[in-house]
């Protein structure tokens, strides 16, 4: 008994600590302060300047593009890649294929924002919205290969075979035997790509150039000059943001799956 | 028939591996060859065996396997503790919610807590140490650091852990083991698996971070991340910044095979 207190005294002490910064920072947005310590009095004035920085809320458009386009794209190649593997029979190449897919996931952004830049510079891509937005494809389509394939896995060949006995063309087995299938894993690998590509710094912050910015690279430089409340304003707006994407993805997944899936790291 | 479906799937997906997962990593190999006016040359890597960079590569170990360290030392514990709660899947997706916050938000937290007049300071006041300098500590930077990885190591841990056969721990209690025997004996070697995917996923990125060791580290702490950006997007010494990230793939790549990466798939 007195063991089970000490365990939820624990669990307690962690959850408090993980979410303490976020409300830290939800909290000073109200300070008419003006400091992240003293809280004055109660305000909407920062909610009102950051409503009225046209630059910031360019940025924030910018961002939100960036991430829906980006992860629709990728979820349409992530799709094409989840099919290719699943297809391949050869042990070796479905191998071969899977370690290179999960090269970008396990790769330090540092190093893939660097080769990134390389590539770009190399090709001729004007550093900016197109690089920005290319990245951002790039290493989304492997998460959505993870989320996509495990479904394909699940469906097994027999209901191709059938659909084939029946007369199914290529087309046909694609539309209606497959995709409906693996509906839930599409959207899963939609949201965890969204998320993703709102939650990136590193890679966007190396292929980005002068005169475009994301969100997290605006932030970057606003908290390298220091505090000022309008960021915090913002990051309550996004953490409810974030929690209404993340109720979202939990429905979507857990509805046909019972159980959500995992994510890895991003730095 | 078949031959021909496998091929168009495989068109957009191999196209993809070609251009963001080989070209980059040749290129940047590449480049790692090549010195400030664009002659091939060996003297990046004679560079890097100096003992300027050879302390730095070492120190940035040394930071990534304390955050490692630290991370495991609070995460296991967690882990092992969630799935013991009711409702577990519902306070797991707690524990990781936060990880999906945006991670430069959180570092800007930290700014206000550990500041001259931030939280942390106030309590070191209540409890009568005083004022100190946290922030741009080594301190301050392992404990963010640790922050933000513990998610990731929790979620691997908390998967092996809920696999693992209840009845395994009972038949081990019945034969007279103690609860540190059990532990020591049964439940760490069954969940071996998860801590050692979730080292790897805290360790590899805890060697590249750069944005927190110059947000929170104030610059004290130079990690192999830190360089490869200061080369790329300060010094523009490209071929030292890619010889370092030369350096980074192969460790990463010694990580992976040492923490076994024998389960593909979801992370």
């Amino acid at each position: 008994m007195k063991k089970m207190k000490l365990s939820n005294i624990y669990l307690f002490i962690v959850f408090i600590v993980l979410y303490a910064p976020i409300f830290y920072l939800m909290f000073y947005s109200f300070n008419s302060g003006g400091k992240m310590y003293h809280f004055e009095s109660f305000t909407f004035d920062w909610y009102r300047e950051l409503f009225q920085d046209t630059r910031l809320l360019i940025i924030v458009l910018n961002t939100v593009i960036i991430a829906l386009l980006s992860s629709a794209i990728s979820t349409v190649l992530g799709v094409f890649g989840a099919i290719a593997i699943w297809y391949v029979r050869k042990n070796y190449r479905k191998n071969l294929l899977l370690s290179l897919n999960n090269v970008l996931i396990v790769s330090p952004d540092v190093i893939i924002g660097a080769s990134f830049l390389i590539m770009f510079t190399v090709l001729g891509i004007k550093l900016g919205f197109t690089s920005v937005l290319l990245s951002h494809i790039a290493f989304s389509v492997p998460i959505v290969v993870i989320m996509v394939l495990p479904k394909l896995q699940e469906m097994g060949s027999s209901l191709i075979d059938a659909a084939q006995d029946l007369g199914a063309g290529r087309r046909e087995i694609l539309t209606k035997v497959i995709l409906p299938y693996i509906t839930p894993g599409i959207f899963a690998g939609f949201f965890m790509a969204l998320t993703y590509s709102l939650d990136d710094f590193a890679v966007t912050f190396f292929v980005t150039g002068n005169g475009f910015s994301t969100l997290s690279v605006e932030i970057y430089s606003l908290a390298r000059r220091g505090i000022s409340l309008n960021i915090n304003a913002l990051s309550t707006l996004l953490f409810l943001f974030t929690i209404i994407l993340v109720i979202g993805y939990y429905f979507i997944v857990t509805k046909r799956n019972g159980r959500a899936v995992g994510l890895g790291a991003r730095k | 028939m078949k031959t021909r479906v496998r091929n168009i799937y495989l068109i957009p997906y191999v196209l993809w591996i070609v251009i963001f997962v080989i070209a980059p990593i040749l290129l940047v190999v590449y480049y790692s060859f090549l010195d400030l006016d664009g002659n091939f040359t060996l003297s990046n890597y004679q560079t890097f065996f100096t003992p300027v960079y050879l302390k730095m590569t070492l120190n940035s170990f040394w930071y990534a396997f304390l955050i490692t360290a630290f991370s495991l030392l609070i995460a296991y514990p967690t882990a092992y503790l969630l799935t013991k709660t009711k409702y577990k899947q519902l306070w797991l997706l707690l524990i990781i919610l936060p990880s999906w916050i945006n991670l430069l938000l959180k570092a800007y937290a930290f700014l206000g807590i550990f500041g001259t007049y931030g939280f942390a300071n106030a309590m070191l006041e209540v409890f009568g140490i005083g004022k100190k300098q946290i922030l741009f500590t080594d301190f301050s930077f392992i404990f963010v650091s640790v922050y933000i990885f513990i998610p990731f190591m929790i979620l691997p841990i908390f998967n092996a852990i809920d696999k693992l056969n209840p009845s395994l721990i009972d038949a081990s209690r019945d034969l007279g083991g103690s609860a540190w025997t059990t532990f020591r004996r049964v439940v760490f070697p069954l969940t071996i698996d998860g801590v050692k995917s979730g080292c790897q996923v805290v360790f590899i990125p805890a060697l590249s971070l750069f944005m927190l060791t110059r947000l929170i580290a104030g610059n004290r702490v130079i990690t192999l991340g830190t360089a490869v950006e200061q080369h790329f997007l300060v010094t523009q010494n490209w071929g030292m910044g890619a010889t370092i990230a030369v350096f980074l793939i192969i460790i990463m790549v010694f990580i992976m095979f040492l923490t076994g990466n024998r389960k593909r798939g979801v992370l």
